[in-house]
């Protein structure tokens, strides 16, 4: 099976290669999450739920917390792909972020990230593993195959954005556009602000 | 966000990780006394941002040196949290690093001096005070050519439709509970709507585009208060800094308080403590 694993470049933190490959219809989430329980080192990645993330955006800005906080030597859990899913979270509590972002039994759409934080970590090797061991369809890692995935009520949830309304804004001066780009960069700043006491 | 002030030297200065090893390019702003002001790309390399920088001071105890930056990079980015989400025109908050970050050198030891930084999305258009000034400038050809100091009604009603805007804008704002602290025409951009009007050129004699939207940006001295008084010396000093940088203008300011006061409710007692403020000044009297 082949598999659209992308390659992103995050400015300013270029060092470290980051890969990422999006998938719906995942027959094998409960394998795939054992393997994470067990602390299988072959499948140390960044299993998240991707009914819970807005956009490209969304998942980039938590990406790029942690591998700036991976690369300060300051991560909070376990490895820098934990920390990718906890940095979706706008709480301090780590197993929470887990249930809430990461990747669960009933997880049918699955976004995974890979960081080459070692050099035998490459776009092939990354991409070979995933085709072995991910059964579902792979799918672009963009805003349009994310929209079709996220279920927004749940990210207003978690973000505690209840109150931001889903149609366009009605103040005179309103800005951001539509409803959609709203949310999206209150959860941009919920993800920066974690941890800011 | 562009000014006019020269860039900051590049001579000596490191920025903090990530920037220093970054291969992002980093385009200087503008340098304050508190800040260094970057454009630069975030979260993909065709995302415009704007970096603030507030570089650690060496002359200041480090320990109290850590708390103060920290400070006042959370406050500036809670305030700017806090107003996206309540859907006042501001930059958003994309990225912030509070902790002081310090680069590792060859053996791993991290000292030296860090700094904290916060990116917020980059909003295009020109700020206020450069677009009065052109206007001002306009009018002053205007006048020169006719011989006479009337201001066409026209191009009036256009300068009371800006200013009403900056009022509703700035009424947004204290509705939300956060004051500015520096409201100037300079931390005031006007936004075109339309993406392509940004990028036309301005004609040097001709009367400048007013449309769009009001902006405010830095931050750096917000706090968050929904008492009058904060609130009444925030427009005293938008007013006086209206006085001093565009006399052309100020006499249009009595439209910024009308915008002010059409936007919310409390903006009425606000603007009635602003005729105190006026009598005694921006600080507030010591006796008693």
């Amino acid at each position: 099976m082949s598999v659209s694993l992308e390659t992103i470049d995050l400015p300013h933190l270029s060092s470290l290669a980051v890969h990422v490959a999006l998938y719906k219809d995942v027959q094998n989430t409960s394998y795939l999450r054992q393997q994470l329980l067990s602390a299988n080192t072959e499948f140390e990645y960044a299993f998240i739920d991707a009914t819970m993330i807005l956009s490209r955006a969304h998942a980039v800005s938590a990406i790029f917390r942690a591998v700036n906080d991976y690369s300060n030597e300051r991560l909070k859990s376990r490895n820098i792909h934990s920390e990718i899913v906890f940095s979706l979270s706008p709480t301090n509590n780590i197993a929470d972020s887990f249930r809430k972002f990461g990747i669960s039994d009933s997880t049918n759409n699955l976004l995974v990230v890979k960081v080459s934080t070692t050099p035998n970590i490459t776009h092939e090797s990354v991409a070979a593993h995933l085709a072995q061991h991910v059964q579902g369809s792979s799918i672009p890692f963009d805003d349009v195959a994310l929209a079709g995935i996220s279920d927004v009520a749940k990210i207003k949830k978690a973000y505690k954005l209840g109150s931001l309304p889903s149609a366009a804004p009605n103040q005179a001066n309103g800005t951001h556009g539509d409803g959609k780009k709203r949310l999206e960069l209150s959860v941009l700043g919920a993800i920066a602000l974690r941890g800011a006491t | 966000m562009t000014t006019a002030d020269p860039p900051p030297s590049s001579s000596t200065y490191t920025p903090p990780p990530p920037f220093n090893t970054s291969t992002t390019p980093l385009i200087p702003i503008y340098q304050g006394a508190e800040a260094h002001l970057y454009k630069t790309t975030f979260l993909t390399p065709s995302t415009p941002a704007a970096l603030k920088i507030r570089p650690s001071k060496p002359y200041r105890h480090p320990i109290l040196d850590r708390r103060l930056t920290r400070a006042r990079i959370l406050q500036e980015a809670r305030c700017l949290h806090k107003l996206v989400k309540e859907d006042v025109s501001v930059p958003a908050v994309l990225g912030l690093d509070w902790e002081f970050a310090v680069a590792a050198d060859n053996e791993g030891n991290r000292n030296g001096n860090g700094g904290s930084w916060l990116v917020m999305e980059w909003i295009e258009g020109e700020v206020v005070r450069v677009i009065l000034e052109r206007w001002e400038r306009y009018m002053k050809g205007l006048a020169r050519e006719s011989g006479s100091q009337e201001i066409p009604e026209g191009e009036a009603e256009k300068v009371r439709g800006l200013l009403r805007k900056i009022g509703a804008a700035v009424g947004s704002l204290h509705k939300a509970g956060v004051i500015h602290g520096d409201l100037t025409t300079s931390n005031l951009i006007l936004r075109p709507f339309s993406p392509a009007a940004a990028n036309a050129p301005e004609e040097e004699h001709s009367s400048p585009s007013m449309e769009g939207e009001i902006v405010m940006i830095d931050f750096g001295l917000a706090s968050q208060s929904v008492q009058d008084e904060d609130r009444a010396v925030d427009l005293y000093v938008l007013e006086r800094a209206f006085g001093s940088s565009h006399p052309r203008t100020e006499k249009f300011f009595e439209e910024v308080l009308v915008g002010y006061r059409e936007s919310y409710k409390g903006a009425g007692p606000a603007l009635k403590r602003l005729e105190d403020v006026r009598m005694r000044g921006r600080k507030r009297s010591m006796i008693g």
